[in-house]
């Protein structure tokens, strides 16, 4: 007994060892970083404790001039926020929706062709993302690769830059493969058995569908909208390209301050974007935990 | 009796390989009908085709006189009691049971009225509640019986059902598989590779070797009167030996005529001799119709199992008198425990038991995951001892 014991102390002792190195460069670049955040955000330039940033980006107003010219007083930041959350959102839902029969039919196919589309779904993933914003960029003017395709078909030029779509058309090309990849790891995994006893019970194809796969693929289906929804709401950059700028988001915003060196108040743009994305996540797990349990 | 299900020639490959050739079989309304063979003998995939997993490539299968080839799973009158289960891991007991129920949206007061009838007869009330991840493998197996009988299915098709459960589990659910058959009335078809667990449940048992069906009859039939090489040694342990037959009645091996009770073949025919090991009786050698030496005793409880060499022929006799290695003995078969079969392609492939291995057999039926568990079992056991 007692030789066991030390025997597997010091096995705990070389795994604690092990674990070192990644500790030492979470702490490091994950926790100071993020404290660094908290402290800038509640501090002023000279360093001393304030809640003016937080404050700052409920109450600061400005006036917006809509199509009719008429001007009217808005909250900057909590419009932009809306704003982000909007287009993230949908983009999130475009993103399942396309997804999700993908990455069912991906599951379906044989070993080879499965690793072959996996493969050209995670290709775009090693480029940079300015890069394949400048290439939709391209595509989306309207002098672009896209009118002139619907032109060749006899279709009148369609004006994409500039508008929201073409920011969603962006993020969703962006993000979708954080979409498709955990719902088809999943799937992949699922016991073909449960298909056929769902069938041998009285299932047809939807019915299968309905009561056996989309209930057993829901934790790739949260955690892909997790992976899509969080990145996509933060995003920048993406709507300058691709939104002329008109569509100014959240993301944008802390660069903006950032790039201006105002870095207390972009600290406290993040910090309360993270704060709300958090609770956001806290309850949307809770609830897919709730599900999974029953 | 009514036939529920007829195969009419059916026929079955994959990928160029046949797995069922020209099959034909009926099964009669509330009888137990047992597939019986070693793996890869197409026992599952005729199941697979009545549930309508699979479609035959030739053939028919008519369901209670229609023909149910582009009848898809779904609308089939049967239900399956998969190998691992299937239960649905994320509904509890009562949801997996009400499953199909569901389905047919059943009013809600049936549905809860059937999911108890069903809980009480597989001895799972009180479970409801239960997530199906948190049962035993014996629990599991229950509610998985309990899902399949709730639509009342004209047939109950069981993919070796009792397969991942340890001996005394298998025991017992045995004589409940059998109990609920003959409470709820419905045709079982019961697919094994236990030669035993088939003897002892079923009114029919279908053995089955190489995509073909070798021999149907009751038990007693075919432990019996084995039609040929293959299920004489697959049914229980058998002597089979070259054999002539002179005339009726009258067969020799081992350079001995013996008196038997078969007769209808050609003169001087060639045949298969099977003796089963109980049926042999030890006398003294100079009484003895086969004069042989002992090999091998071993000691097995309720008997011996001893190997006899006769002439470089390894018999197996099961015995309660005791005897020992080397000594000389003589053998004595009576005539009615001496049954002739014709020669088939089998003949010569199950002969003595000169390489004989129980646990090799037993081995050679398992799949690798079933192994694996037998290692994490046996694992088990030895950190208990320690």
């Amino acid at each position: 007994m007692r030789n066991q014991n030390t025997v597997s102390r010091r096995q705990r002792v070389i795994q604690r060892m092990c674990l070192a190195p990644y500790s030492v460069w979470a702490a490091l670049f994950i926790v100071v970083p993020l404290l660094f955040v908290a402290y800038y955000a509640f501090t002023d330039n000279n360093f001393n404790f304030t809640f003016n940033n937080i404050t700052r980006f409920f109450t600061a107003t400005s006036s917006v001039a809509d199509e009719a010219g008429v001007t009217r007083e808005v909250r900057t930041y909590l419009l932009i926020f809306m704003r982000s959350l909007k287009l993230a959102v949908i983009s999130t839902f475009i993103c399942l929706l396309m997804g999700y029969p993908a990455a069912y039919i991906i599951s379906k196919a044989s070993a080879r062709v499965q690793s072959i589309l996996i493969t050209l779904i995670m290709i775009p993933m090693w480029m940079n993302f300015l890069i394949r914003t400048y290439a939709w960029m391209t595509i989306l003017q309207d002098t672009g690769i896209f009118n002139s395709m619907i032109g060749l078909i006899g279709l009148k030029p369609i004006h994409i830059i500039g508008t929201e779509s073409a920011v969603v058309i962006g993020m969703v090309y962006d993000y979708f493969p954080y979409m498709i990849l955990p719902i088809y790891s999943v799937m992949a995994k699922m016991d073909e058995k449960l298909i056929e006893a769902a069938r041998d019970l009285g299932c047809d194809g939807f019915g299968v569908l309905r009561r056996v796969i989309w209930p057993l693929s829901l934790p790739g289906v949260f955690s892909g909208i997790t992976m899509v929804l969080v990145p996509s709401i933060s995003t920048f950059y993406i709507s300058q390209k691709l939104g002329n700028g008109k569509f100014y988001l959240i993301g944008d915003a802390i660069e903006g301050q950032y790039v201006a060196n105002n870095l207390h108040f972009a600290a406290a743009i993040a910090f309360i974007l993270m704060v709300i994305l958090l609770a956001c996540m806290a309850i949307f797990q809770r609830a897919a935990n709730k599900r999974a349990a029953v | 009796m009514k036939k529920i299900i007829e195969l009419k020639n059916v026929t079955k490959s994959f990928d160029g390989q046949v797995v069922l050739d020209n099959i034909n079989l009926d099964i009669y309304d509330n009888e137990f009908l047992t597939l019986l063979g070693p793996s890869g003998c197409g026992k599952t995939t005729t199941l697979r085709l009545i549930a309508g997993f699979e479609s035959a490539d030739q053939g028919d299968i008519i369901f209670l006189g229609e023909d149910i080839k582009d009848v898809p799973p779904h609308k089939r009158n049967v239900n399956t009691v998969f190998q691992r289960y299937a239960l649905f891991p994320h509904l509890n007991v009562f949801e997996n049971v009400a499953f199909p129920l569901r389905e047919r949206r059943v009013p809600k007061a049936e549905i809860e009225e059937k999911v108890h009838e069903m809980l009480k007869l597989v001895a799972l009330s009180g479970f409801e509640k239960r997530s199906v991840t948190s049962l035993s493998g014996g629990q599991q197996q229950r509610v998985a019986i309990a899902r399949a009988l709730v639509n009342s299915p004209k047939v109950l098709l069981l993919d070796e059902p009792l397969a991942a459960l340890d001996l005394k589990l298998r025991k017992d659910m045995q004589s409940e598989l059998k109990k609920i058959q003959k409470a709820t009335g419905i045709t079982f078809v019961f697919v094994t590779h236990d030669q035993e667990e088939a003897l002892s449940m079923s009114d029919t048992v279908v053995v089955m070797s190489e995509g073909r069906i070798q021999q149907i009859g009751t038990p007693v039939d075919i432990y019996n009167e084995p039609t040929n090489a293959f299920v004489a040694d697959f049914i229980g342990e058998s002597n089979i030996l070259d054999g002539v037959m002179l005339e009726d009645k009258k067969v020799r091996f081992h350079g001995h005529t013996f008196t038997c009770v078969d007769g209808g073949f050609a003169p001087k025919e060639p045949v298969d001799v099977v003796v089963r090991p109980e049926d042999v009786d030890i006398v003294p050698e100079e009484k003895g119709m086969l004069k042989g030496v002992v090999t091998s005793v071993t000691f097995l409880g309720v008997h011996y199992e001893i190997i006899v060499d006769i002439n470089g022929f390894k018999w197996m006799i099961q015995t309660t008198d005791f005897v020992d290695v080397d000594e000389h003995i003589g053998l004595y078969i009576e005539p009615d425990a001496i049954h002739i079969m014709k020669k088939s392609e089998y003949s010569g492939m199950f002969g003595d038991y000169s390489s004989f291995s129980m646990e090799m057999d037993e081995i050679g039926e398992l799949g690798e995951e079933d192994l694996e568990e037998l290692g994490e079992a046996a694992a088990a056991e030895s950190e208990g001892d320690a």
